[in-house]
């Protein structure tokens, strides 16, 4: 098979689960605990990796921008750069990425490994379809939790540059000042575009990763490749979704 | 306590008693890519009858057995169960199935509890007062009490296939089947595996279609045996046939004799 059809196998497939997984959106009250525990698990248990790298990206944005813009007196702007980098760009692909790697990597480890082991045959033999009690949950959770985790990034971020902007001698910007020319520029719409675009990223890679477990045949050595697969396609998907979705979004 | 009619399966949990249900393959081949794993088979198994197919490794024996469950598609020809096309959802919906896989299958990350629970949880079959009824009683059955907060990874290979045999008899089902149930056991846990199987047959007659290499399980408790070879049924009858069989084929994989003058391997096709 070359390399082509396999491309297009798999986005033949990963259609083919979307549509089968949101056919199962009326039983999410049933599954409620499912999705609490997905919520918990792409949500909660990623929120310090967030929360940490958000403030040095912040923290490092300021500091460049500062060192840039002091021979040119734009200084003043620092806050302004920021923030909308933060909000429309960096913010919700930062949590995208950091969901490829920790949460991504995760669930195709899991499908790959129950499809190897023959978990995900026994639940067709029980007539309890995987896209039901495996993927929807998760596609619902993504989707709810990525826009949490995104503002926190941003927030945070905001914050990093605010105490860069303070302490460093060649900065030197109070925070009401750093963050009055946040607000000046910025606009809810700003933020917004920021959501939107995070939210077509959790959920392209979530629903990624999980058709790539899912479709994992062979041993434990193909349970590891399918999660290298499904992590460096998540990322190019976030990367090409990025371009069309700004594009559209302006 | 001994079911009465031999042509219906006794639900063991209810004692409400439904048909036994009757499996017909018909002229089913199956292929991958060049490889023509099963070549023409046909052959049906009757209402709560214990078939045992068997056949040397690679044969086609569990391919053969996930066409059943619809886990396969074939190239050609078909499998019916009482009629209805087995790939079917709505025969899925209709015959309760249930497939004892060789590794046991278990969800590793559920307690035995709610590896028996899943089934009945997700199709909203009983509250959890009846779910954990039908567990226990189902775990009773297997002498598993013991193991009910138990996680697979602690269990022994013996335990895991009795679990699984727990798991399928929780779906009550109208049709087992089981993929190398005694393989990687030792000949007491095989022998007792072997009795579960026969005792299921003897009490609910549950039709039951079993994939195994062990001869004795085939020679004890099953009405008939098919032998796949190469991807061909060489040989359907009743196990007393295979006592003295006329098949060279079938007396070489029934009684191989160890030759280490003129060893097999050295005469394997590489």
């Amino acid at each position: 098979m070359t390399q082509f059809t396999r491309i297009l196998e798999g986005f033949g497939s990963t259609l083919i689960l979307l549509i089968k997984s949101m056919s199962y959106l009326p039983t999410l009250p049933r599954q409620f605990h499912r999705f609490v525990e997905q919520c918990y698990l792409i949500g909660y248990t990623t929120l310090p990796i967030v929360a940490i790298l958000s403030f040095f990206i912040g923290s490092v944005l300021a500091l460049q921008a500062g060192y840039s813009m002091q021979n040119f007196g734009a200084k003043q702007f620092i806050g302004t750069l920021v923030g909308l980098s933060m909000a429309r760009e960096l913010g919700p692909v930062m949590v995208a990425i950091l969901l490829a790697g920790r949460v991504g990597s995760a669930i195709t480890a899991e499908l790959a490994s129950m499809k190897v082991y023959q978990e995900i045959d026994a639940l067709e033999t029980m007539n309890i379809p995987p896209a039901r009690m495996l993927v929807m949950p998760r596609l619902v959770a993504v989707l709810v939790m990525v826009p949490v985790l995104t503002i926190i990034a941003d927030l945070v971020g905001w914050f990093g540059g605010a105490i860069v902007s303070k302490y460093t001698t060649f900065i030197a910007i109070d925070p009401p000042a750093y963050f009055s020319a946040l607000r000046r520029f910025m606009t809810f719409e700003d933020v917004l575009n920021g959501l939107i675009k995070a939210e077509a990223f959790g959920f392209g890679v979530v629903l990624v990763c999980c058709n790539i477990g899912l479709n994992t045949r062979g041993g434990p050595r193909e349970i590891g490749a399918s999660v290298t697969r499904a992590v460096v396609t998540s990322l190019i998907i976030i990367l090409v979704l990025d371009y069309f979705v700004t594009k559209a979004l302006m | 306590m001994a079911n009465p009619n031999p042509h219906t399966t006794r639900n063991p949990f209810t004692d409400v008693e439904s048909a036994a249900v009757s499996v017909t393959i018909e002229d089913l081949s199956k292929s991958f890519g060049q490889v023509e794993v099963l070549k023409h088979i046909s052959f049906r198994v009757e209402p709560g009858e214990i078939f045992v197919l068997m056949g040397p490794s690679g044969s086609g024996k569990s391919v053969l057995i996930k066409h059943i469950v619809a886990l396969e598609k074939p190239t050609a020809g078909r499998v019916t169960i009482d009629g209805s096309d087995a790939a079917d959802q709505a025969t899925r919906e209709k015959v309760r199935i249930a497939l004892v896989f060789q590794a046991g299958a278990l969800f590793n990350s559920m307690s035995v509890y709610d590896n028996l629970a899943l089934y009945l949880r997700e199709h909203r079959i009983a509250n959890e007062a009846g779910i954990r009824e039908k567990v226990m009683r189902a775990l009773q059955i297997l002498s598993l009490e013991g193991a009910v907060k138990k996680f697979p990874s602690e269990l022994s290979g013996g335990m895991k296939k009795r679990v699984a045999i727990a798991r399928a008899l929780v779906m009550e089902p109208q049709l087992m089947l089981y993929d190398e149930p005694t393989s990687e056991l030792d000949p007491v846990m095989g022998a007792t595996i072997s009795e579960i199987i026969a005792t299921l047959k003897d009490d609910y007659h549950v039709t039951s279609i079993v994939v195994s290499h062990d001869r004795d399980l085939a020679l004890s408790i099953s009405d008939r045996v098919g032998i796949l070879m190469g991807g061909e049924l060489i040989f359907l009858g009743p196990p007393s046939e295979l006592r003295n069989p006329k098949d060279p084929r079938v007396d070489d994989f029934l009684n191989p004799k160890i030759d280490l003058k003129n060893p097999r391997f050295k005469k394997l096709e590489t």
